[in-house]
């Protein structure tokens, strides 16, 4: 029953997406007074999506073998918690949660946007009904999560061990918030091309989805890669992975665009660079999923490839770029000249910000995609990995991160007094820390030499728009960029460390042995079987002491029943200046254990740099809503 | 600047920085982009020693060996005729064993052994390399048309 009213509620889903679409066809060449007629359908459609969404939740939560989707990837005698999350834990889920953040990010739209122009709002909620019913015909008849299976087994075949993590519960969900985000982006550059109103209300409307959808995929991306670390046992932190690609492909797409719908914002130029951008994030999040979904690429997170869905979901992402840069080409020439600026100003600061992300972005998007490419046009088989994406991407996201610290140095419009006095600090630190990792360190290499030199610059670079002023009168939306900026140099720092300075051990050793690593020794005290809800482990008890103080680490080895697969669950120490890493492998054969250990000086400031650039577009939505939240002052403004 | 040329200017930026892209791409992947040999394009001479690359096929019964250090294996992949043989320093995944699909990434060594720094096996009973899975289907039908 829950299934059926899931699935029912999916189709009249599928139904309204049509009528929101035609709708406003309707309502914008002709007939204004269907608006609030697209409006509500817009907001009963995300309604109903988020119905079918739940209503598989309750599936997965009471286990109920009956429907395919919980058979293959369920099993009734794992946690709670997992039995929920594996409800997203699998392609059709998964694909119901992206339609369900699409449809209520429509219904959002609809519900709460009152900057825009009436017009471009409702040829706006057009495109997103246009989008929600691709997906929702791609899920009815490509991937129905509410299929059932007769007769229904006794028992499921469990989710993959690997999954079955915390992090699993929020991970997915927190990037389809931000890939889908952006959808709004796209289709509010869709319906402004339409409506012929490419302006700076515009701008402040797209805006706050912009950063909203940037927060997520900050956050999801930095959460990812803490996962894969932890999860995966082999002490990497970032694998360029397709999948990996895939969300990282929209992050610099949304980054760019968030920089450039500031600039449309603020002065009202960029305008027709801004709607390019703001299609172009959204094409990168439905080539990511093209790339997740159809399991193309050889990756660790693949699916067992199925051509019909790749094909689906490559023909929707097809049909809407093509539309979009058709529309694009189309409507750009009659769009009105945007403020004029001088060659140093802030404004050519973010051009030059927004071309680094987009060569950087072409670069990713290359490697990733090159592979098929050369398979069909040669039949060669190959692979692209870190050494391309490190050797090209690396010394241009360095540069990148460089400017980062100039940028916002800048006035808009034109800058007239100097500002080379200001970059003297910084660039004495930078020049101060490659000397130094040149004497004690002539080994280094490169990138994180550099690394290392641009991070000390761009941390000090990126407060000094804060100095000089009363903290408390600075606004929000400039605590949010410093922090931010900030972040980036503290997550480069963390790179760059990790890249430089971790210590590895992988030896064989016998109960007692003791180990260096780094400065810590570390004994191999013993080894116990042990158990939990759904799997037993061989688990082994390391010490380790630097100095004064002993602690404990017990990394596993687990076997899992449901399905048959074993996992290596590493066991890690923090300390402010670093991790130790520690992983237990296989029995030797001769009363040994192979034990793989790791020291990562300051490698958590990898994903706490992530944090805080999360935390800085945090601090800038809530600047700008705190700002929206003075009804009388905006009246005046928008009058 | 006038609105116009200032168009224009970002116009020809943006190509420059779209060419550029482009072309520091391909020169990236043609430098390093890692192919995919099978142990018959080692033995047909396919494969240079100086690039990273990758070798896929199976890994043959009874060649998995353990080296008195306790962590480095060695072991053969074959794929249906030619053999290469693998060195491998490291934890080995948990679906690596004898007689199933292996991809490994790493050089060729002047003699011949291919020295692995990374060992993908499958990832779970539904996951297969797409190139093994091709391969293994080019396997299927090779073997009936000798029968």
């Amino acid at each position: 029953m829950i299934a059926e009213a899931g699935l029912e509620a999916l189709w009249l889903a599928a139904a309204l997406a049509l009528a929101q679409l035609l709708f406003a066809v309707v309502a914008v060449r002709s007939q204004p007074e269907w608006s609030d007629a697209v409006r509500a359908v817009a907001v009963l459609q995300g309604l109903l999506t988020l119905f079918a969404f739940l209503m598989l939740i309750a599936v997965f939560a009471r286990t109920d073998l009956s429907v395919a989707l919980v058979a293959e990837n369920s099993h009734s005698a794992k946690p709670l918690i997992y039995k929920l999350a594996g409800a997203w834990g699998n392609h059709e889920g998964s694909m119901l949660l992206w339609v369900t953040v699409l449809a209520m990010s429509g219904a959002t739209l609809a519900a709460f946007s009152r900057r825009v122009v009436e017009r471009t709002l409702i040829a706006a909620l057009g495109a997103q009904g246009a989008l929600a019913l691709g997906f929702h015909a791609f899920l009815l008849f490509a991937s129905n999560p509410f299929a059932r299976l007769s007769p229904a087994p006794a028992e499921g075949r469990g989710l993959n061990p690997l999954l079955q993590d915390p992090g699993l519960a929020f991970h997915p969900p927190t990037l389809y918030v931000g890939y889908v985000g952006l959808s709004v982006a796209f289709s509010l550059a869709v319906g402004a091309l339409l409506a012929g109103d490419v302006d700076q209300r515009l701008a402040r409307a797209m805006r706050p989805w912009a950063l909203g959808a940037w927060i997520f995929l900050t956050l999801g991306i930095t959460a990812g890669s803490y996962w894969a670390y932890y999860e995966l046992g082999w002490g990497g932190w970032w694998f360029w992975d397709p999948v990996e690609n895939a969300s990282l492909m929209p992050w610099l797409a949304a980054t760019a665009l968030l920089h450039s719908v500031g600039v449309l914002a603020a002065r009202g130029a960029l305008k027709a660079w801004t709607m390019m951008l703001a299609m172009i994030a959204f094409a990168m999040s439905m080539v990511g999923t093209f790339l997740v979904r159809s399991g193309i690429l050889t990756s660790v997170h693949a699916f067992a490839v199925d051509p019909q869905r790749g094909t689906f979901i490559l023909i929707l992402l097809t049909l809407y770029t093509g539309l979009a840069f058709a529309l694009f080409a189309w409507r750009t020439a009659s769009l009105k000249e945007g403020a004029p600026f001088e060659l140093v100003s802030r404004e050519s600061g973010l051009v030059i910000n927004n071309l680094l992300l987009c060569v950087i972005l072409g670069i990713v998007f290359f490697g990733t995609l090159y592979p098929l490419f050369a398979e069909a046009a040669t039949g060669e088989k190959l692979s692209v990995g870190p050494p391309y994406f490190d050797s090209v991407a690396g010394p241009i996201a360095l540069l990148l991160a460089a400017l980062v610290g100039i940028g916002p140095l800048l006035s808009w419009r034109r800058q007239s007094a100097p500002f080379a006095r200001k970059l003297a600090v910084p660039s004495l630190a930078a020049a101060t820390v490659l000397v130094t990792t040149i004497i004690l360190a002539p080994d280094m290499r490169l990138l994180p030499r550099f690394g290392l030199a641009v991070a000390t610059a761009l941390a000090i670079a990126s407060l000094l728009p804060l100095t000089g002023r009363n903290f408390l009168r600075v606004p929000l939306a400039t605590w949010g960029m410093a922090v931010a900026h900030f972040g980036v140099a503290v997550s480069l720092a963390g790179m760059a460390s990790d890249s430089a300075f971790t210590r590895e051990r992988l030896v064989a050793a016998k109960p007692g042995d003791t180990l260096q690593v780094g400065p810590w020794s570390i004994q191999l005290h013993g080894l116990a079987p042990t158990a939990g809800p759904n799997w037993t482990a061989i688990e082994a008890e390391l010490r380790a002491s630097r100095g004064r103080g002993v602690e404990v680490l017990k990394p596993q080895t687990r076997y899992f029943t449901d399905p048959p697969t074993e996992t290596n669950e590493a066991a890690i120490l923090t300390r402010l200046n670093g991790q130790l890493y520690t992983v237990i492998g296989k029995p030797t054969g001769d009363g040994s254990w192979q034990v793989r250990l790791w020291w990562k000086p300051f490698v958590t400031f990898i994903w706490l740099g992530g944090a805080l650039i999360a935390l800085g577009g945090v601090l800038a939505l809530a600047g700008r809503a705190f700002k929206g939240w003075r009804p009388f002052r905006r009246q005046e403004r928008y009058a | 600047m006038k609105p116009k040329n200032q168009r224009l200017l970002l116009v020809a930026l943006a190509s420059v920085a779209l060419i550029g892209a482009a072309m520091l791409a391909m020169w990236g992947l043609r430098s390093q982009a890692a192919y995919f040999y099978t142990p018959a394009d080692i033995a047909a001479g396919k494969a240079s020693t100086d690039r990273a690359m990758r070798l896929g096929g199976m890994v043959e019964r009874g060649s998995i060996r353990q080296l008195p250090d306790g962590v480095t294996v060695t072991f053969v992949v074959e794929d249906g005729g030619a053999k290469t043989p693998v060195l491998y320093r490291g934890i080995v995944p948990d679906l690596f064993k004898e007689g199933s699909g292996v991809v490994a990434e790493g050089r060729l060594r002047a003699d011949g052994t291919f020295v692995a720094d990374t060992i993908l096996a499958k990832h779970d009973e539904r996951y297969m390399p797409p190139q093994l899975g091709d391969q293994a289907a080019e396997h299927k039908s090779g073997e009936t048309v000798r029968e």
